[in-house]
């Protein structure tokens, strides 16, 4: 750990699991928290899965949404991937002193949209108001609980020869939001967020043997593929070709010297599948308005294994790792 | 794969010219052949070297030392594209990423003109933009220079790093142990200087050079034509992106860069100190010119450090061949500059290593 804090901590690398794994975990001695899911899950009545997320996005309004959409999202969405359904929220309020009432009305309302869309209760909260300059206008914070529903998904259950599927386009977010902070391009790049729990009911319901979800949020679709493979008897082959990236995601990824495989999602998912499963889901998902650029895009395989490797659509191949990180704007 | 790109790696194959060493001396042509995975595909007695394309690997830490010293400043703000913010100076871990953590004022922009408009919002501030790059990035600097001037935004400065391209090559191919036998030349460097801008290495240096686009293909069919200028032992300069560079480039930006800066003596990474190899603001424009504004003085003295970034820029060892690299030295914790950059030559083998 470095002496003080810096934004490589927020970044989602291998400086926040530092952070995680060296302070936080040691302190909290949890065997839920240790697993470091997206969401715990917990004993009760009947079993169920608990998980939180704070939101500091900046812009607080950008293409295709605004922080309050996104903190119901992604806490969604961190249960719906653990086999729970999402069912009630926590909603935390850290505000900044002047931080304009229209604006607040405006995410308040988006968040309660959002929340209604899916279907989830916000059912406890919280507000609290820093003085000027201790806050960028606003900070959200969600927890969330739902039951789980489909037990057992988890990265070591994934097998040599499965398919990976990503239910649709990648790096929407990531880019949307560096360009509206950029206030350099403008387009119709939109943000993909929007909550995942029907997509994911859809699939999990349809008894296929799926091994595991995650939706790849900060540090994109090739860090969440690594957290995978790191460490596992098996690696992971991506297709370039097949991976779908939108024209205009891929132009401003290339003017701003970053790359769509590591900027966030705030509405997809990754879901690996058993062989004879992965046409079925596939399909599936392409019926599901959450789903319908799904593609496979990698196979699991025996070789390489604790790596994660992409064939390039040129035709040569190189291994992918965590970002490492913060993504920076390069010179030209 | 496409039978154009087939052709192209088979031609290359089967060209009888032992081992050969290329270099490619623009940080978007590094990242795109590791990008495209193009190291993996290419026969083995082809070797690709990243040379001093990159703009912030060639820049010294003294230089950084010097926007670290002025970033301390409380009236000072410094505006700089993202990739220059990660890199130490002297001192391990000292950079503009750890300065703004602990209170500095330092901005990302995308363009030297959002530091003028940054310096307009803010009038009591003063604004200070790391005019890092080559010839690409020197015509924006020009532009943004000559709107503050224009617009008596005289709180903006330009802390100048810009390099060209030429002096550094000669200085490069002057090294008793230089080994490399044909250069990739900048697509982007020769769209503003022209491929004419190259062609005193084919013509006094003796060595193959061909201005290369920046697509797969494009970088393969460069790789191609210099292989078959070694293999027929005909060194010359051609023009493999003609779509976008022409023979003399672009006059207006050229005359923009005349118009600000008048070459200097500058400071490289790996290769010391070059004769007018860098781009200093004009008398004129003095007041517009940071290290003027403020004093700044860049020290001379060697520093010593274990990383080779300079060996790797000058394409004497490749970057799995320093000690530092992937344990000491990582894109997260860089200790020199190349692995800093997602167009250095360490962060590319890092990041899409095969």
């Amino acid at each position: 750990m470095d002496e003080i804090i810096t934004l490589d901590y927020g970044s989602g690398g291998g400086k926040t699991s530092r952070l995680i794994e060296q302070m936080i975990l040691p302190a909290m001695n949890s065997a839920e928290l240790n697993r470091l899911g997206d969401g715990a899950i917990l004993p009760g009545a009947g079993e169920l899965v608990f998980s939180t997320d704070s939101f500091v996005v900046s812009p607080v309004f950008f293409p295709g949404g605004d922080i309050g959409k996104l903190s119901v999202c992604g806490t969604v969405n961190d249960i719906a991937m653990c086999g729970g359904e999402p069912k009630y929220l926590s909603c935390a309020l850290i505000l900044e002193e002047g931080f304009p009432t229209q604006d607040l009305q405006r995410i308040i309302d988006s968040l309660a949209k959002a929340a209604e869309a899916a279907g989830v209760k916000v059912v406890t909260g919280d507000t609290k108001v820093v003085e000027k300059g201790r806050g960028d206008g606003i900070y959200i914070n969600t927890a969330g609980i739902g039951v789980l529903k489909y037990p057992g998904l988890s990265p070591d259950a994934i097998q040599p020869g499965d398919q990976v599927i990503v239910s649709g386009t990648v790096g929407d977010h990531g880019t949307a939001v560096m360009l509206a902070r950029s206030k350099m391009m403008q387009g119709d790049l939109v943000s993909d967020c929007q909550p995942l729990n029907r997509l994911s009911d859809a699939i999990l319901s349809s008894g296929a043997e799926v091994r595991v979800l995650r939706d790849p949020t900060r540090g994109g679709v090739a860090t969440t593929l690594c957290e995978f493979t790191d460490g596992r008897a098996f690696g992971i082959e991506l297709d370039e070709a097949a991976i779908p990236i939108r024209p205009q995601v891929k132009a401003a990824c290339d003017m701003l010297g970053l790359d769509p495989l590591y900027c966030a999602n705030e509405g997809k998912l990754l879901c690996v599948v058993s062989p004879q499963d992965a046409q079925r889901v596939l399909e599936l998902m392409k019926n599901c308005p959450e789903g319908t650029d799904a593609a496979i895009i990698g196979t699991v395989t025996a070789e390489h294994s604790g790596k994660t490797v992409i064939k390039t659509e040129f035709g040569g191949s190189r291994i992918l790792r965590k970002l490492a990180g913060a993504q920076l704007p390069r010179i030209c | 794969m496409s039978s154009k790109r087939e052709k192209l790696l088979q031609y290359i194959a089967a060209q009888n010219v032992g081992e050969v060493c290329l270099m490619e001396v623009c940080g978007t042509h590094t990242m795109s052949i590791a990008r495209n995975g193009i190291k993996s595909m290419l026969p083995a007695n082809i070797h690709l070297l990243s040379g001093p394309g990159c703009p912030v690997c060639v820049t010294p830490p003294q230089v950084i030392d010097a926007v670290l010293e002025l970033s301390s400043r409380p009236d000072v703000t410094i505006a700089s594209y993202g990739d220059m913010l990660r890199v130490p100076g002297s001192r391990p871990g000292d950079s503009l990423l750890q300065r703004r953590a602990r209170g500095a004022d330092v901005r990302i922009v995308y363009s030297p003109v959002d530091a003028v408009e940054l310096a307009q919002a803010e009038p009591m501030r003063e604004f200070v933009f790391l005019g890092a790059g080559f010839e690409t990035t020197a015509p924006g600097t020009a532009a943004a220079v000559l709107t503050a001037k224009e617009q008596n935004v005289n709180n903006f400065s330009v802390f100048s790093m810009l390099k060209t391209v030429e002096p550094a090559l000669r200085a490069l191919t002057a090294a008793p142990d230089f080994r490399v036998q044909g250069f990739l030349c900048p697509g982007h460097v020769a769209t503003i200087i022209g491929s004419e801008g190259f062609r005193f290495l084919a013509d006094e240096l003796g060595s193959p050079a061909v201005v290369s686009g920046f697509e797969g293909e494009e970088i393969l069919l460069a790789i191609a034509l210099l292989v078959k200028q070694i293999a027929e032992g005909k060194p010359q300069l051609q023009n493999a992106y003609p779509q976008a560079v022409a023979p003399n480039g672009n006059e207006l930006a050229k005359n923009m860069i005349l118009r600000c800066f008048a070459p200097r003596s500058d400071l490289w990474r790996g290769l010391g100190e070059i004769p007018a190899s860098g781009l200093a603001l004009k008398d004129e424009l003095a007041g517009f010119d940071a290290e003027k504004k403020f004093g700044i003085t860049v020290s001379a003295a060697q520093v010593h450090t274990a990383c080779r970034c300079g060996d790797v820029i000058t394409g004497r060892i490749a970057p799995g061949q320093c000690p530092l690299f992937g344990t000491r030295c990582t894109p997260e914790d860089p200790v020199g500059p190349c692995m800093v950059s997602s167009e250095g030559a360490c962060a590319a083998a890092y990041k899409y290593g095969t």
